[in-house]
């Protein structure tokens, strides 16, 4: 990974009316990363990518694409830029080739150069095989792609996505996943989603946005460290009061859960392992499951978008 | 890249039947109400010679179908755009908005001068057997031109501010009416201030064969004017959402 920053957001803020859509967001996308970006529905996702591409002017603020100041340069800039809206800005009367054709004179390919690009963003986005028919018949997972080798044609070093699986069957988004990560490797890339596991998947960093402010930015290996949180699961055969284990030193909580299992919260530095497994053996409590638990992304997702105050330590 | 842009427009146009057919029936029309003026004009030739008899009406019957025809083909330029939300792959390539509009604008009119062709042929077929005065048909050649770009120019502001294609059409008819209707004071009170404005008023010197500098202004001010209009529209829902 190199360290070349390619989109550099400053402060940016959005408003429609009274509504603050995006509010005061900074962040920075290198070469070679895939950032996923996260939120609940309404959360200002899909206002950031709109103000990214210059599809909205911010309402304050500064963004810098490629070097290029995208409010004093914005051709520049947005030559520097692929983007997939939620909804592929096709033109259904065309084929393929025809619309593809077109996007690359849109983004100045120099004519001679057009077909090649061309047939390289089919190539890698699997359209060959329908380049001359008309993108109203093909499917809405093909048309998908064509949104995709449409934001990819003019090789641009900043490819920006809006929920580009959704409407597909799962094996066209293990196909859209890895194009995503092959994407990754040479160009940066700004991937919407709610689809959490997508992120795992694909991501190398994320970023949760919730009610137009940044709550969490962090590498997938943080929030791996976020998801392995001080917890654990454990089923005894015999009866074990709850208050014996809260007795272990570091445990904090103990809840109930389904089939028997306990699940126990511990302080992070002092892990009850080998307390629980000797006791177990002393007095017979017969355990027969001890797991580390992972809290899902999920939950961190709900932590962090349902509660704003106790997230700022984390964010840092 | 306004070529581009205006390209792709002429191609998607063609793609419908709709441009087809309107240049079928408009052909129909054109060529037989000419060929009821040529035999009226045969049976019973009037002192004003040929051309003076015949183009004059030909081209004034061009108007009011343009009132008809110009919403519908203006319509869909950015309303169905938006409604398709395909109007963002415009906006975030590397083209300004001023781009965007002219080929647009230049994409109609490219489609209405075919029209105009194929009009004009059928003056110019009576060289085969007369003479004709080129310099009238000229005047009316360049004044259909000027009234389609306005008409286009008008429409095309109407189809950014909605996002239903019939509703920008009626905008349009309703606006190129109205400035239509301005002439009408002129019947009772004379010619005076409001029926100047009127884009009908204007047309009828190049009908006549008067090639005025007043006339060509007042079109290309129209034309800029409603642009400037389409190119502030879609900035202001860029910054307003």
């Amino acid at each position: 990974m190199t360290d070349t920053v390619l989109i550099d957001v400053q402060d940016v803020s959005r408003y429609y009316g009274h509504h603050c859509a995006v509010n005061n967001v900074s962040f920075a996308v290198n070469k070679g990363e895939v950032v996923g970006f996260l939120g609940p529905n309404g959360a200002g996702k899909t206002t950031t990518m709109k103000v990214l591409t210059g599809n909205l002017a911010p309402s304050a603020g500064s963004i810098t694409i490629a070097g290029h100041d995208l409010l004093d340069d914005p051709k520049a800039a947005k030559g520097s830029i692929g983007y997939l809206p939620e909804q592929p800005p096709l033109y259904r009367e065309l084929t393929v080739d025809e619309y593809l054709d077109f996007c690359a004179a849109l983004n100045r390919i120099p004519k001679e150069k057009r077909r090649d690009a061309r047939e390289a963003a089919k190539e890698k986005c699997g359209l060959t095989s329908v380049a001359h028919r008309l993108i109203s018949n093909l499917s809405k997972g093909y048309q998908q792609r064509v949104g995709i080798a449409q934001a990819i044609i003019h090789m641009p070093p900043v490819v920006i996505l809006d929920e580009p699986t959704t409407g597909l069957d799962p094996i066209q988004i293990r196909e859209i996943r890895l194009l995503i990560r092959e994407l990754g490797k040479e160009h940066g890339v700004i991937l919407s989603t709610h689809i959490l596991p997508e992120v795992q998947a694909t991501c190398d960093r994320v970023q949760i946005i919730n009610e137009g402010k940044l709550v969490l930015h962090d590498s997938i290996d943080g929030l791996e460290h976020h998801l392995q949180s001080a917890s654990l699961t454990v089923a005894f055969r015999n009866d074990v009061s709850w208050s014996e284990l809260k007795n272990i030193a570091g445990v904090k909580k103990v809840e109930q859960q389904r089939e028997g299992r306990l699940r126990l919260f511990y302080e992070p530095d002092q892990d009850p392992v080998d307390e629980i497994v000797s006791r177990s053996a002393e007095k017979n409590w017969g355990l027969y499951e001890l797991r580390p638990g992972r809290v899902s992304l999920e939950e961190i997702f709900l932590h962090l978008t349902t509660d704003e105050t106790s997230d700022k330590e984390e964010t840092a | 890249m306004i070529f581009t842009i205006a390209a792709r427009e002429l191609r998607s146009l063609f793609l419908s039947p709709l441009a087809w057919i309107i240049l079928a029936v408009m052909n129909l029309v054109f060529g037989i109400v000419f060929d009821i003026g040529l035999a009226a004009y045969v049976r019973n030739p009037l002192p004003e010679g040929v051309t003076a008899s015949l183009v004059p009406g030909l081209y004034e019957l061009a108007m009011v179908l343009l009132f008809f025809i110009v919403p519908l083909i203006t319509m869909r330029l950015f309303s169905e755009e938006r409604r398709n939300q395909s109007l963002a792959l415009l906006f975030s390539a590397p083209v300004s908005m001023t781009e965007i509009v002219l080929g647009k604008f230049f994409a109609v009119v490219a489609y209405l001068l075919i029209m105009v062709f194929t009009l004009t042929l059928m003056p110019l077929s009576m060289t085969i057997g007369t003479q004709i005065d080129f310099g009238l048909l000229l005047s009316n050649v360049v004044g259909v031109v000027l009234l389609l770009a306005s008409f286009t120019a008008i429409g095309l502001f109407m189809s950014t501010l909605t996002q239903l294609p019939a509703l920008a059409a009626i905008l349009a008819f309703g606006a190129l009416f109205l400035l239509w209707l301005l002439k009408l004071p002129a019947f009772w009170f004379g010619e005076n201030a409001v029926s100047y404005l009127s884009i009908a008023s204007h047309y009828e010197n190049f009908l006549r064969g008067v090639l005025s500098t007043a006339d060509f202004v007042y079109y290309i001010v129209v034309i800029v004017m409603f642009l400037v209009f389409s190119v502030r529209r879609l900035e202001a829902d860029r910054l307003g959402g």
